[in-house]
């Protein structure tokens, strides 16, 4: 498995700043090594949780019969009663997938979605992170941006149903981390996905 | 300009010895040029003790060869050696069907003193110099100095500047034992040559974006665990960590006076391309749409920027006026038309464009507006262009590798450069050195 187990913060708490503050450059980190070695993140191995690559993902194509509609009155009805079961159990599915270049939610990944809200909503301090990742065709940093976008329509879906923005991290690998290794639709299909990570 | 004072630290940078990797990239040329001009390139004679660590006439006909244009010679078609005017027979040139020819001497007077290369061009047909020159080095600045004479030859049989005395920088990954994939940042010459590793980490490392004075690279690196934009002078190694914003920290692209670095953040919550001062560190959002705005490039005169932005439905290339915040789209064949370049005299732009579900390089006129697809490989990505405009550098794939390869900017002569080990993407050409 990839090197992944950096923690969820490090010291990343307040990032909206350009590191290298204002004129000068006290608060810039200079190495005058040739060859820097930057994987210094071994340290820092207690991440609560991290998928595997993927591979437990069910929704591969259109295997799955969940309607596309919007939610209705019966789902949230169901959501409201695992809700009243309290702490609904941390679902076992991590990973929903993509169409090629699409970020739209597919139908068959909102059971699973939905697993996810109702853990959250019974878990107010759970915290969540939505990982991005695009299969290899196209330009990396399209791709970047892509897997943000997924992502982030996977925050949109949560927060519809009322999780907390504040339980929600986005992040994005690109095409950087495949799951599955290949030049084919298959692995393609397996790569383009968002994992939510606790 | 404040990037000077790294400079000055580039001073201790003879103190200072680059990991040299053993696995250097050697170049295949796969397709040339038929109206090539034929140049007989003599081996250069020797004159000093011991042998010389490099062949200058082998080092000049490769960079002549890779350039297409030109044909050098085979050496084993040679009737003789000549290294000064006087052994110059040009009646056998000229049966050769030779139309120029260069000869040349190193010489070293004393043991481990400087090295004076002497190097002439001659027009086989009229029979006298038209170059010539004589210049000093180390055994060290051999390649230097060979890329240098490939550069004057060059230009003065085609009247292009030579860029081959610049450097590409690229990213190899490769899967170690462990299952761990191990990204390098790597620097060569333009030949693949002289590789020096300047990063390792064992998150991912992108889109390495060269200074306009080739001292720096602007990257991205994930190794905190979230992306971030990096510096680094690539002769000291010094670096210095950009942006550390929540979310996307992507696609630096200089300005061409070095002045600014435009990038990609999502700090706002969606990808938009921002441009950071690198005096005031003042930080300016170039773009406002709720699609993916993305791979800034900044025209040559630095009034314009091409960008990616999927907010037609798919990708799409745009171009950004920056005086006037207008934005008009370029590309408009095929579904995917990614990542470009500008020319370096902002008439044309090379990009991915995919067709038929496959990605290749291509290219558009911006006056035409006609696109011509330059490569044949799928999965081609990430072109670059050379500072002088003839020839591009992408990424490709033949089977789970990728490698580098090469492409004149009209079409007729490709070369590439394998990889030894690992999987080599996202190279960039940089600018010239000396400017």
């Amino acid at each position: 498995m990839e090197l992944k187990k950096y923690s969820k913060s490090l010291f990343f708490g307040a990032t909206l700043a350009v590191l290298a503050g204002c004129g000068g450059n006290a608060a810039t980190q200079e190495q005058t090594e040739g060859t820097t070695a930057a994987n210094d993140n071994q340290q820092v191995a207690v991440a609560p949780t991290v998928t595997s690559d993927g591979a437990t993902g069910s929704g591969t194509d259109s295997d799955s019969a969940v309607s596309g509609q919007q939610l209705g009155a019966d789902t949230q009805a169901a959501m409201q009663d695992d809700m009243n079961q309290k702490m609904a159990a941390m679902p076992d599915v991590g990973t929903i997938y993509f169409d090629f270049d699409q970020s739209s939610i597919r139908a068959d990944s909102r059971e699973v979605l939905d697993l996810h809200v109702a853990y959250l909503r019974a878990n107010p301090m759970a915290k969540v992170t939505l990982e991005g990742h695009a299969d290899e065709r196209g330009t990396r940093e399209y791709n970047m941006a892509l897997g943000l976008r997924r992502g982030n329509a996977v925050k949109s879906y949560f927060q519809v149903q009322g999780v907390s923005a504040s339980q929600i991290e986005v992040t994005s690998y690109g095409e950087e981390r495949p799951a599955v290794i290949g030049h084919n639709q298959s692995a393609w299909s397996k790569n383009r996905r968002v994992e939510i990570n606790y | 300009m404040r990037l000077s004072r790294w400079i000055k630290a580039a001073a201790i940078l003879l103190l200072f010895s680059y990991q040299q990797a053993g696995a250097d990239l050697t170049i295949e040329i796969t397709q040339g040029n038929d109206r090539a001009t034929p140049v007989a390139i003599v081996p250069f004679a020797w004159s000093g003790e011991g042998v010389l660590t490099e062949d200058i006439a082998q080092i000049v006909s490769d960079d002549l060869e890779r350039s297409g244009l030109l044909k050098p010679l085979s050496r084993t078609e040679m009737l003789s050696l000549p290294s000064k005017k006087a052994e110059v027979f040009f009646r056998d040139w000229s049966l050769l069907k030779q139309e120029y020819l260069l000869i040349g001497q190193v010489s070293q007077k004393t043991p481990a003193g400087p090295l004076s290369i002497r190097y002439e061009l001659y027009d086989v047909v009229r029979q006298e110099r038209v170059l010539g020159e004589i210049i000093s080095g180390t055994s060290k600045e051999l390649r230097s100095r060979a890329h240098y004479i490939s550069d004057q030859v060059f230009e003065h049989l085609t009247g292009l500047a030579g860029a081959f005395s610049t450097r590409i920088a690229y990213i190899t990954a490769r899967r170690d034992e462990l299952k761990q994939t191990k990204y390098e940042l790597k620097i060569s010459d333009a030949d693949g040559r002289r590789e020096k590793t300047i990063l390792e980490s064992y998150e991912p490392v992108l889109s390495p974006s060269w200074s306009p004075d080739a001292q720096y690279l602007a990257y991205v690196s994930f190794e905190t665990g979230r992306p971030g934009i990096y510096l680094q002078n690539v002769f000291t190694g010094k670096r210095r960590q950009l942006t550390a914003f929540k979310g996307l920290n992507g696609a630096p692209s200089w300005s061409p006076d070095g002045s600014k670095l435009a990038v990609v953040l999502s700090k706002d919550g969606n990808p938009e391309i921002y441009s950071i001062n690198l005096t005031t560190y003042k930080i300016t959002r170039l773009t406002n749409h709720y699609g993916i705005d993305t791979e800034p490039d900044w025209s040559p005169d630095g009034k314009k920027m091409i960008f990616t932005s999927s907010r037609s439905g798919g990708p799409q290339i745009y171009e950004l006026d920056l005086a006037t915040g207008e934005t008009q789209r370029l590309t408009f064949e095929g579904s995917y038309n990614a990542r470009a370049r500008y020319s370096p005299n902002g008439s044309e732009i090379y990009f991915v464009h995919q067709n038929e579900g496959i990605f290749h390089i291509a290219a558009q006129d911006l006056n035409g507006n006609r696109l011509r697809i330059l490569t044949q490989t799928p999965l081609d990505e990430s072109p670059s262009v050379s500072p002088n405009g003839s020839m591009l550098i992408y990424a490709t794939q033949e089977g789970l590798r990728g490698y580098l390869g090469a492409v004149s900017v009209d079409g007729q002569v490709q070369y590439r450069l394998p990889s030894q080990l690992g999987d080599v993407r996202e190279p960039a050409w940089s600018p010239f050195l000396n400017k």
